[in-house]
């Protein structure tokens, strides 16, 4: 049930209830720790995060690392990979799997999947597209309004399927890949493709804030993070509540400031090849509030808290009195709510939608970037940030094996063991993990 | 009973039984909890020791007789009616979540919010440190770190203080040293004294003689689903009680000038 403990105790002068310590047990204790907590300066919060690293802990570091690394190999293959133009390109194809990967983040917090996202987000773009069509001609947020319903709507069917009925959510969700896939088929009809024409909706993945807006806006937003997040931790530390030092704070804040100058200089880069064109996409900060709001839902929220819980130990949150039938439903209604967020913006970036949604390659898609960010399989582990770095990763393999010319069966069995090789990397740090 | 008490009994059980099917598990159990005392109770395997738990956290409920609360008598039929009296039980596989720090364990299901909307995390971390400061639960390094790097007495202080963090006034506690080394066990047994003196019942359910002598002030002794004995700790030795555990009876208790009342044996 515990771990191993030596017999031999490190200590023994401090009272006959403290317990024998060694040294290995103190480290792996020390690793435990969140870096937040465990460091007092800065070279101790650097210090603590790499060691964390190594010893199974990962935090967002591995991503970036593995960032740096597919960086570096596709440059050198193709020199065109680290343009401003591709990389802008990268991050609005990112887009559709970091929205994926997200949705996914909720069911597998749970321990749980959901393999039917790729066609549920086919039907939230296929809906929306019929909608606006001159056919109905809806208003488009009524359009997009409805189709993340009709989403939400399907969660709540899989998730009371999953929860009430006690059935494998493989299963249930497996069913929903197929029946979603009809649908898809049923709503385009004969045709099988239905265009796009409405300016407002293929504006959201191919319209480009202006250089100068980019700018405004990515002050305005670190300036908030960088306020909320001073005015917490200084209420923490003056409360004598576990806060870390200001130093650690003031980094943290630079951080966020030093990716949003890269981010913004990035952009505004001239990417166009007859005409100029410059600016922070749209769907990039779609992307950033969408990360925001579920960060803000699964950290500071009740249900968040549950969520985690769930993944944790499901039997402790149902004696501490949770709902867990609810949670867990609700869970699969967000999941679904937010592909559907997914097919809206893979269909203005396509500014069409056709029966080619390929439902199966996105999901999987969508499983490996919230793995490799960082998101256990076995539940309890995971943030909605690990969807977006994860989706940014999937995005950049993608994108370099397209610049670099692999075949359709190269890149297939390529993603694939990159997938295997993130499911290996959690499996193996779970084990060295406490084992309990 | 001719030694009524001088305070009246937080819990009472009267006369409970309860059968599952045809297996009688539980026939016309008498039993007081009192306020500041630790109340130990053994029995073999299969005595019933499980079920009398169950049946006082609100997991069964009773066939027969009556349970009453501070004089009253009650009804109860979930674990969140025995939540409401004042009853937290700690079960054997301590109910945490690995992946969630001390506070959020601590306040699992009952967190504090702002205005019902955002997490509280700052009053929760102060009550919670106050709660286990109030303890003596000091080895943990930080009340923000996950379950699953505690040492398992770590875990069982966490899982005790998650029962006393509430208004609790009978915290019932299932071998709770049953994992634990010398060290761990050491201090959780000084943990359940301190209960006892903070002036909750304790009823602690136990195989282990050793812990049961070390802190105990009364035993009860269940067998076969009776109770064949309610003794001041000091009436007895352990001979007596694996005598008493065994076979319902013991010679040396009834030559003690503390007549056992006979064991109804159909």
């Amino acid at each position: 049930m515990s771990e191993v403990e030596d017999p031999t105790p490190a200590k023994t002068d401090t009272g006959e209830h403290d317990e024998p310590m060694t040294a290995a047990a103190a480290r792996k204790a020390e690793l435990a720790l969140p870096p937040d907590i465990a460091a007092d300066s800065i070279s101790g919060y650097l210090r603590t995060s790499l060691a964390r690293v190594r010893a199974g802990e990962s935090g967002v570091l591995p991503v970036i690392g593995g960032l740096l690394v597919i960086s570096i190999l596709f440059q050198s293959l193709n020199s065109n990979f680290l343009t401003a133009g591709n990389l802008v390109n990268l991050l609005v194809q990112a887009a559709v799997f970091s929205l994926l990967a997200m949705a996914e983040v909720f069911v597998l917090l749970l321990g749980e999947i959901d393999l039917s996202v790729g066609f549920v987000a086919g039907i939230a773009g296929a809906f929306m597209a019929t909608r606006i069509s001159p056919a109905h001609d809806w208003a488009w947020p009524l359009a997009v309004a409805v189709a993340l319903l009709i989403c939400a709507g399907i969660g709540l069917l899989q998730g009371t399927l999953i929860t009430r009925l006690g059935l494998p959510s493989f299963v249930v969700t497996l069913a929903g890949y197929l029946f979603w896939q009809g649908e898809l088929l049923r709503i385009l009809g004969s045709g099988g493709s239905q265009p796009i024409n409405n300016q407002a909706v293929n504006d959201i993945a191919s319209r480009a804030f202006t250089p100068t807006v980019g700018w405004i806006l990515m002050l305005v937003l670190v300036g908030l993070y960088g306020g909320l997040v001073w005015r917490r931790e200084s209420k923490r530390r003056k409360a004598g509540l576990v806060a870390p030092p200001p130093r650690v704070t003031l980094l943290k804040i630079a951080g966020a400031l030093a990716a949003g100058v890269a981010l913004v200089l990035l952009c505004n880069t001239n990417r166009g090849i007859l005409v100029p064109i410059r600016g922070v996409p749209w769907v990039v900060l779609l992307v950033l509030g969408v990360l925001v709001i579920w960060t803000f839902l699964l950290g500071r929220t009740k249900l968040g808290r549950y969520i985690y819980a769930i993944g944790g130990n499901a039997e402790a949150a149902r004696r501490a009195g949770v709902d867990v039938m609810w949670v867990r439903t609700l869970a699969f209604v967000l999941c679904s709510f937010t592909a559907g967020i997914a097919g809206i913006v893979y269909a203005s970036r396509l500014q069409s939608i056709s029966t080619a949604v390929n439902g199966g390659t996105l999901v999987l898609y969508a499983v490996a970037a919230a793995v490799i960010g960082g998101t256990s399989l076995f539940g309890g582990r995971g943030k909605a940030v690990h969807g977006v770095l994860g989706g940014i990763v999937i995005a950049a393999i993608d994108n370099g094996m397209g610049l670099v010319g692999f075949t359709a069966s190269a890149q297939y069995m390529v993603t694939a063991l990159v997938l295997l090789a993130a499911v290996i990397i959690d499996a193996l740090s779970r084990r060295g993990r406490v084992a309990t | 009973m001719s030694t009524e008490t001088e305070t009246q009994p937080l819990l009472r059980l009267e006369h409970v039984s309860k059968n599952f099917g045809p297996v009688q598990a539980l026939s016309d159990i008498n039993l007081d909890l009192r306020a500041g005392e630790v109340t130990a109770l053994i029995g073999d395997n299969g005595a019933g020791k499980s079920v009398t738990i169950k049946t006082i956290s609100g997991i069964h409920g009773p066939d027969g007789g009556q349970i009453y609360w501070e004089g009253r008598p009650v009804r109860i039929r979930t674990p969140r009616e025995a939540a409401a009296l004042g009853i937290e039980t700690v079960f054997q596989d301590l109910a945490l979540c690995n992946n969630l720090d001390i506070v959020q364990n601590l306040f699992l299901g009952r967190e504090r919010t702002n205005h019902g909307i955002t997490l509280d995390e700052e009053a929760m971390e102060k009550s919670a440190a106050e709660t286990l400061a109030s303890l003596a639960v000091t080895t943990v390094r930080s009340i923000r770190q996950p379950v699953a790097s505690l040492s398992g007495g770590q875990r069982q202080s966490v899982a005790i203080a998650k029962a006393v963090l509430w208004n609790t006034k009978l915290v019932i506690m299932d071998e709770p040293t049953a994992a634990l080394g010398v060290a761990q066990t050491a201090m959780v047994l000084a943990l359940v004294k301190r209960l006892a003196e903070r002036g909750h019942a304790v009823m602690l359910v136990s195989h282990n003689m050793n812990d049961v002598f070390e802190v105990a002030d009364r035993i009860a002794v269940l067998f076969l689903g009776r109770v064949v004995a309610v003794r001041p700790a000091a009436d007895l030795d352990r001979q007596i009680a694996v005598d008493l555990m065994t076979t319902g009876q013991s010679a040396r208790l009834s030559t003690n000038g503390h007549p056992a009342k006979e064991p109804d044996r159909a």
